[in-house]
């Protein structure tokens, strides 16, 4: 503190950046965005005028694209942080939806597959819900143990629709892949389902008793709280959320596999510590969670762009993502 | 009895920040005696005692034991020198069994089951994990433990309560005995009976200065507390306590025969509306665990209490709530969200339901949360963070939250606990605003002169029981101290 107080524009800079998180978030977005045009130019500036514009939309486009998935799971993780929780099911439950629905879709139709992928996202939501709240068992090892579990069942459920074949429903394809002024389709679902999240958090009765929750369970029960209920929903709806992710990534990638979605989950955790939430608990924004999302996404084109081998770019990637959250902890002075 | 002081503690002073806790204290222990260090809550005892055993450093004065200065400030050389203390909690290990907590102290281990047979406890193995064993046991465990060191001079610290009579009466006399071979023993204790058993002197320590030194012979009692009291008998602030009409009509809250854990063993009384019924009792006596009952925290081992005439039975503190008891513990912490801001801690009760777990109704949240800071002036200019108020305006916020909501029964545990003079004075005639509109208030302080500015009787609780009861207009501090050390003759179960 002392050594920013004697030096008042860069104290004032700080405080801009404690109450306004988001903005070094877009500033190293927008940083990262311009080093990519630096490495390979043009791919971002076309400067062919006509088609694309200054900017180029098809790039854009792509990146939103493959955020949204990402974005999604990363709700899961922002709305059980603010706990003190974590989500690790949610990259299994995605896959487990999305194989399920691809596997039903040829057997029943697209109507039931798709009710029937969300509902065992809800069932594992549930299962942790009762196992954090009721059994009070950690979050960390709850989801773990049930995303463990979802992966077990959805191998023995492989064999059983071995023969059946799989089919992606046609308005998940569009959903996927399909553009409408330029932007992808999954924008225009993704952006009210942003919106609920967002007015959750902030404007309704569930939202503030989760912020509550994480900040001080004691405080929470004397106010008459019983965290039980909250977790229960809470775990449930982060489940029902990954499931959702899980469908609209089926769309995207177009091909089904026991694995899918389940490299999303870190990122997505560290998107929503990137966006600054707290994993303690009682402090945390989704909108922030959105921006590191991108982040990710921009980070990972850089890395391929640089043609390294796979192990070295996983690497780079845990350092730059430690990087980057040591750095935002130290500007907004938040944990 | 000897001229050689085994413990000498002269001079010492401690403050912390702007708080003086201790402006002069002293103690002297010869060879062979057994001294009672006395005080009342906010005395400095604590902070004396951990200055003696080395767990704080003092701003002045020094320690010597057998007149070697003791390397203060660390616990574990003051035990090497010789002074060796045992607690109310004992400090050993759960997760080890007995034989390895003796290992980690380096304590023979004949001479330790020696003292353990000798202290009437016959049932203990090495084997034995600590986690396993009763409190009794364990609190006989660890000054077994003591004894088996060999100290120079002992320092019990309240070590007798809630322990069974007939282990106290061993205890005693085991120390008793010790003392006479010539051991040095600190007693510190809010019992007179045993006091006068075991001690030689009672030395006695008021507003961090020790005041006085007193043998122990019949009448010691009246003189303890007159010098634990000053002689500040100012009677002048009890003006309007006779006004105050005694509340009538049913009551809001009735408590019978209540016991839980250890410590809180039968507690009756009535708490009508329009009342504020004080609870004052000295520390561990049984009212953390009352309050913890009633807010619904702990189920109790016994008893009954009723509510509007109907038992109630609580297994969550949202139970306590639906039926009107409100609780603000002493610990502000616990009750806070420290990150989040005024408006969202005060308004956290009308979120808790799942009923109004949908759009938060903005409007009418605004208008209670005005309601609240604006009755207890809560200063917000440091709203964005709870965190940041001060002590007494973080208090308030506590409070606030359940006048926002309506008050039918407030339990107030400590309201006033390290908050500044000012806040203090808002918060007495808050809690007579709010019972003279028909709300019961149930109001436990350590600070006895508030029991005359803002309740209507007490009761007080001594060894886990309502030993009197005690009208405003009679409540002095001279007749709660001698009460709250349980000096009075009758048993008045109100």
């Amino acid at each position: 503190m002392s050594a920013t107080d004697t030096n008042p524009p860069l104290a004032r800079l700080g405080r801009l950046m404690r109450d306004n998180p988001m903005i070094p978030l877009v500033v190293f977005l927008i940083l990262l965005i311009a080093t990519l045009e630096v490495m390979r130019p043009g791919i971002v500036m076309p400067f062919r005028g006509g088609r694309d514009g200054l900017i180029s939309t098809f790039w854009v486009g792509n990146l939103i694209k493959f955020a949204i998935p990402l974005a999604m799971l990363a709700a899961c993780q922002v709305l059980t942080m603010l706990t003190a929780g974590i989500d690790l099911s949610a990259g299994i439950v995605a896959t487990v939806a999305a194989f399920v629905c691809a596997t039903l879709s040829s057997i029943w139709g697209v109507a039931p597959a798709v009710l029937i992928a969300l509902a065992s996202g809800l069932t594992v939501g549930i299962v942790n819900g009762i196992g954090v709240g009721l059994v009070r068992v950690h979050p960390l090892i709850m989801t773990l143990g049930t995303g463990l579990i979802a992966t077990g069942c959805l191998q023995v459920y492989q064999r059983l629709v071995i023969n059946a074949g799989a089919e992606i429903p046609g308005f998940l394809v569009w959903l996927g892949t399909g553009r409408t002024l330029g932007m992808p389709n999954g924008l225009y679902l993704f952006i009210p389902f942003a919106a609920f999240v967002i007015c959750l958090m902030r404007f309704t009765g569930f939202g503030r008793i989760l912020f509550a929750l994480g900040s001080n369970e004691r405080a929470s029960m004397l106010s008459g709280v019983r965290s039980w209920q909250v977790y229960l929903a809470l775990y449930a709806l982060s489940g029902l959320i990954a499931a959702l992710a899980g469908l609209l990534y089926l769309g995207i990638i177009r091909q089904t596999s026991l694995s899918l979605a389940n490299p999303l989950l870190l990122p997505s955790v560290a998107a929503a510590v990137i966006g600054g939430t707290s994993i303690f608990g009682g402090r945390g924004s989704y909108a922030g969670a959105i921006v590191g999302a991108l982040i990710l996404r921009v980070l990972d084109t850089m890395l391929t762009l640089l043609q390294m081998p796979e192990g070295a770019r996983t690497a780079l990637f845990g350092i730059i993502i430690l990087a980057v959250t040591a750095l935002y902890v130290r500007i907004t002075g938040s944990r | 009895m000897d001229d050689l002081a085994v413990l000498d503690a002269s001079g010492i002073v401690k403050t912390f920040g702007a708080v003086r806790a201790l402006t002069d204290a002293n103690l002297r222990v010869g060879e062979g005696e057994v001294v009672a260090l006395m005080g009342a809550n906010g005395a400095g005892k604590s902070t004396f005692v951990k200055i003696i055993t080395g767990a704080l450093r003092p701003d002045a004065g020094n320690v010597l034991i057998r007149g070697r200065e003791a390397r203060v400030g660390n616990p574990a050389e003051a035990r090497r020198s010789g002074l060796v203390p045992v607690y109310q909690e004992p400090s050993l290990i759960p997760d080890l069994d007995v034989g390895d907590n003796l290992r980690l102290g380096d304590t023979p281990v004949g001479p330790f089951m020696d003292w353990v047979r000798e202290l009437g406890v016959e049932d203990v193995r090495l084997a034995d994990m600590i986690s396993d064993l009763p409190l009794a046991t364990l609190r006989i465990l660890d000054l077994a433990r003591a004894l088996a060191s060999e100290p120079d001079v002992l320092l019990l610290d309240e070590m007798t309560a809630a322990l069974p009579t007939d282990l106290v009466e061993r205890v005693l006399t085991v120390v008793r005995a010790r003392a006479n071979d010539g051991m040095g023993v600190i007693y510190v204790s809010h019992r007179f009976t045993e006091i006068s058993e075991l001690c030689d002197r009672a030395s006695v320590l008021r507003d961090g200065r020790t005041v006085g030194d007193l043998e122990i012979e019949p009448g010691v009692e009246e003189r303890a507390v007159e010098l634990m009291l000053g002689q500040k008998l100012d009677l002048s602030h009890r003006e309007g306590a006779a006004s105050r009409g005694a509340a009538s009509g049913a009551s809001r809250l009735s408590v019978r025969n209540l016991s839980a854990g250890p410590k809180l063993t039968d507690v009756s009384f009535d708490l009508h509306p329009g009342e504020v019924l004080g609870v004052v009792a000295l520390e561990g006596q049984g009212q953390d665990e009352l309050f913890e009952v009633l807010s619904g925290f702990e189920k109790p081992t016994g008893g009954q209490v009723e509510v509007n005439g109907r038992p109630v039975s609580f297994s969550h503190p949202a139970d306590a709530i639906a039926a009107g008891l409100t609780f603000v513990p002493g610990n502000r912490a616990e009750a806070l969200l420290a990150q989040r801001s005024v408006r969202e801690n005060i308004a956290l009760p009308f979120a808790a339901r799942p009923r109004s777990w949908g759009p938060l109704k903005l409007g009418r949240e605004r208008e209670r949360v005005r309601y609240a800071i604006d009755k207890l002036q809560i200063d917000t200019r440091a709203q964005g963070e709870a965190q940041m108020l001060s002590g007494g305006n973080q208090q308030k916020v506590t409070i606030g939250r359940w006048l926002a909501t309506g008050v039918e029964t407030l339990l107030l545990f400590d309201p006033t606990r390290g908050i500044d003079v000012r806040t203090k004075r808002q918060i007495y005639p808050l809690a007579r605003e709010l019972a003279e509109s028909g709300a019961a208030v149930l109001f436990y302080t350590s600070e006895l002169d508030e029991v005359a500015l803002a309740c209507d009787r007490a009761i007080v609780i001594f060894n886990g029981r309502v030993v009197d009861t005690i009208e405003a207009s009679d409540a002095d501090e001279q007749t709660l101290m001698r009460a709250a050390y349980g000096l009075t003759g009758t048993e008045a179960v109100s």
